[in-house]
């Protein structure tokens, strides 16, 4: 039962990755985009109506990681105290500067607005490599499950690290490209002329740092954790997920060259799931490895909720989950097809 | 009171003001979108433009809030775990699985349709556009459902036992959202969310009034804020208020007697009115009251005993009595204003004279803050009515913060969040009074100014 609920919650985090993850792609490339006004505002457009939707998946994955593994979410939480306000911070920053933008028609407020959407798009991607590279890596949990990180100390990879090091600003750097091609094809697939020609220009050029920092991080993560193997020994057909890596990755190249938009998105999000499901395989059991000494690690054994709660959770979270699917194949359905440049409703 | 140096009173500030700051627009949201639905349904019903256009202009009202809502919410789910995680890991077993539930019924519901709802009008035509605005009504009114549970367990614990670790787990889960607490809790929470979007809409409706401008849309919204407002207020004293004070007085007695600063017990106990505790001679200081009217409110018989403070060992008293006293009393004081205003409005109505009675339309438009703070008072009396409890009876409130969180990174937070909520708030109110200016455009014919340059109230 644990080991469904460690699958159901990296289930909604990938899902929260792929979805969300386009958007704050959007913010990272408006600028690079959408050149004039109509442009920006056609950019915009193709995440309008579903941003909001996408963000809710971060509060429901949280909600249920905090359901299944309440030690592992209170441990977590509080030891990752600062980059979390400080993702929350960016998460209402962003929301603002999106949504704000459209309502005055004036040429600062759009621009100043626009800023804050962009900048604040990318920490976040940069802030959300570098959580995962922390949990790869592993912290300094003490015997009750608990610990706290600094924002930084040495950047070196010790037994008492910060949120950021080395490893972790790559994780970081990794998380920015990948979204930043993920958004890009979304706005290939979106929308058409000019804003769809810049956006596949920018997956190309990306495509070659994508390459880059996803094999080093994968020879650093190698060099820091070669625990992170176990389970591909033990599992032979866990070798399917690099399988899935390499395949996401070449689709990005081969359908952006014949400009099939949609083969071309659904290759970054295979390469969002393979990378996040290959993290995922490489942890289990393991939630959050102890950086100190290993017996203090978090697993899915020790952090776990009740029995009973979990057996009656699987009964309303997947009532609960195929709604939600539900309602986002009708939204996505509702709002298929490109965006134009003009029809403008609702704000 | 301790230093601010004290962890502890550092993360309860930390959640004490990015919560009271939160719930100043879910309160809107859950207040304004049944009355929407309500625009809608008439606008269907009837045919009529008028109502589509009020239905129009209060969803642009409320995309503005529900977005504040959203971003000023994902902090709090966040924040059992940052700063409260002695408090997560222990009650998780049970409050997660509300929690939990909120985001895959509620959150997912009110966010999928809000974007169909504010982009999709013309495409989805008027009666899938209805379901949109009920989808939108249903989800944030389930959204705070689950909510009511979670703290309705924290107030009166149900449905759980005490694993061998420790930590509480869900032993029955009917029981827990089927807690009696959070039945009353929740028409008391829900009424009071109504009065707010009703006060809001007579507000905006007095204020067109008022300023000679979108007459017609002034009169449809005052007819049906008022409408709404006198019920709601009405339910909010009786039966919803009434019936969550008595749960207060069989389940937490010594919070019923720290409300009322009651200090020794007493047989046919009066309800207080005005006066100011005294809590170094326990006393109340220019006390104004209404003889034997507590312990009739609370057990039905004039004369019956109501027990004080003193009757309760010190360490279960709550540890504000002070603020939880005014607080109890602006909520009452505030809620029987309110009933007047608005069973005084209606009167007018029915006479047909509300419109042209500019004393009362001032009334209206000036009171629109007082729900807002009638809520967060009411909130307060009962999350300072749990003290010294985090979970009533089993957790105390100084053993539930984060241990590894330090006063000095707690500190920073807070005033990174007053920082931010401080510009949030100012561009919430300067989006709000550009769609206000903006009205919902000239509903018929008559000759009405376009756009004065004028005042706000707001």
């Amino acid at each position: 039962m644990e080991t469904l609920w460690f699958v159901l919650v990296a289930f909604m985090l990938t899902a929260y990755v792929v979805l969300d993850g386009f958007d704050l792609g959007v913010g990272v490339i408006l600028p690079l985009v959408g050149r004039t006004e109509g442009e920006r505002q056609q950019v915009l457009r193709s995440i309008g109506p579903v941003w909001d939707g996408n963000e809710v998946w971060l509060i429901a994955a949280g909600g249920a990681l905090y359901f299944a593994f309440p030690l592992l979410y209170a441990s977590s939480f509080s030891g990752f105290y600062l980059p979390l306000m400080i993702v929350l911070w960016l998460l209402m920053l962003r929301g603002v500067g999106l949504e704000l933008r459209s309502h005055v028609d004036d040429e600062l407020w759009r621009s100043f607005f626009a800023f804050i959407f962009t900048a604040s798009s990318l920490l976040l991607a940069v802030f959300f490599g570098a959580a995962i590279g922390n949990v790869v890596r592993g912290v300094p949990l003490d015997p009750d499950g608990y610990f706290f990180e600094a924002l930084w100390t040495d950047f070196r990879v010790g037994p008492h690290p910060g949120i950021l090091d080395w490893y972790t600003v790559l994780t970081g750097l990794l998380a920015l490209v990948t979204l930043t091609v993920h958004g890009a094809n979304w706005v290939a697939l979106k929308t058409v002329g000019k804003v769809r020609e810049r956006a596949r220009r920018i997956t190309g050029k990306s495509w070659w740092a994508l390459l880059l920092l996803t094999v080093l991080s994968l020879v650093a993560t190698l060099y820091i954790r070669p625990q992170v193997l176990d389970n591909f020994k033990r599992h032979v057909w866990g070798w399917a997920i690099p399988l899935m890596v390499v395949c996401a990755l070449a689709g990005v190249q081969y359908f952006r060259a014949r400009g099939r938009d949609l083969a071309l998105f659904l290759s970054s999000t295979l390469y969002i799931i393979a990378m996040l499901g290959g993290a995922a395989f490489a942890q289990y059991p393991r939630l959050l490895t102890a950086s100190t000494n290993p017996a203090h690690s978090l697993t899915i054994y020790n952090a776990r909720t009740g029995a009973y709660s979990l057996s009656v959770g699987l009964v309303w979270w997947l009532a609960g989950i195929a709604l939600a699917i539900a309602y986002f194949v009708f939204l996505y359905s509702f709002f298929r097809g490109k965006v134009g440049v003009e029809e403008q409703e609702g704000h | 009171m301790r230093l601010m140096d004290d962890a502890l009173v550092i993360h309860r500030l930390h959640f004490a003001f990015t919560i009271t700051y939160h719930y100043l627009f879910p309160q809107l949201t859950m207040g304004l979108a049944p009355l929407i639905l309500v625009f809608k349904t008439l606008a269907i019903r009837k045919g009529d433009e008028r109502y589509e256009r009020a239905a129009r202009f209060w969803a642009k009202i409320f995309g503005i809030n529900f977005l504040f809502g959203v971003i000023t919410g994902i902090p709090m789910e966040f924040q059992f775990g940052t700063n409260w995680a002695r408090f997560a890991h222990y009650s998780g077993g049970v409050i997660a699985t509300a929690l939990a539930m909120e985001g895959v019924f509620a959150f997912f519901l009110e966010s999928s349709f809000l974007g169909l709802f504010l982009y999709g009008e013309k495409r989805l035509g008027q009666r899938w556009h209805w379901v949109a605005a009920f989808m939108i009504f249903l989800g944030s009114w389930l959204s705070g459902y689950f909510i009511i549970v979670t703290d309705a367990w924290m107030q009166h614990p149900v449905g759980f036992e005490i694993a061998p670790d420790g930590t509480a787990h869900l032993t029955s889960f009917w029981a827990l959202l089927s807690n009696p607490w959070a039945f009353w809790q929740y028409l008391h929470n829900m009424s009071g969310a109504l009065i707010t979007g009703s006060f809001v809409m007579a507000a905006v409706g007095a204020f067109y009034l008022l300023s000679g401008r979108q007459a017609e849309a002034g009169r449809l919204f005052l007819r049906v804020g008022v409408l709404a407002g006198a019920l709601a207020s009405i339910f909010q004293l009786f039966p919803s208020g009434d019936r969550q004070g008595q749960l207060v007085a069989a389940h937490q007695p010594v919070t019923l007697a720290a409300m009322e600063c009651l200090f020794n017990s007493e047989a046919g106990a009066p309800i207080v009115l005005v006066g100011q505790p005294n809590m170094e001679e326990q006393k109340l200081d220019n006390p104004i009251y209404v003889p034997r009217a507590l312990s009739f409110l609370t057990y039905r018989r004039w004369e019956a005993e109501v027990r004080g403070l003193n009757d309760f060992p010190r360490e279960q008293w709550p540890d504000n009595i002070p603020l939880l006293y005014y607080c109890y009393h602006i909520m009452v004081g505030l809620g029987t204003i309110f009933i007047a205003i608005m069973c005084g409005a209606v009167y007018l109505l029915w006479r047909r004279r509300l419109f042209t009675a500019r004393w009362m339309l001032w009334i209206l438009m000036l009171s629109f803050p007082f729900p807002y703070i009638a809520n967060t008072a009411g909130w307060m009396t009962a999350e300072l009515g749990r003290q010294p409890w985090l979970v009533y009876g089993l957790m105390r409130t100084s053993e539930g913060y984060s241990p590894t969180v330090s006063s000095g990174n707690g500190l920073f937070t807070l005033i990174g969040f007053m920082g931010m909520y401080m510009v949030l708030g100012i561009l919430f109110l300067l989006m709000i009074r550009r769609e206000i200016e903006h009205g919902p455009g000239l509903l018929s014919g008559e000759g009405e100014r376009e756009r004065p340059a004028a005042k706000y109230a707001s």
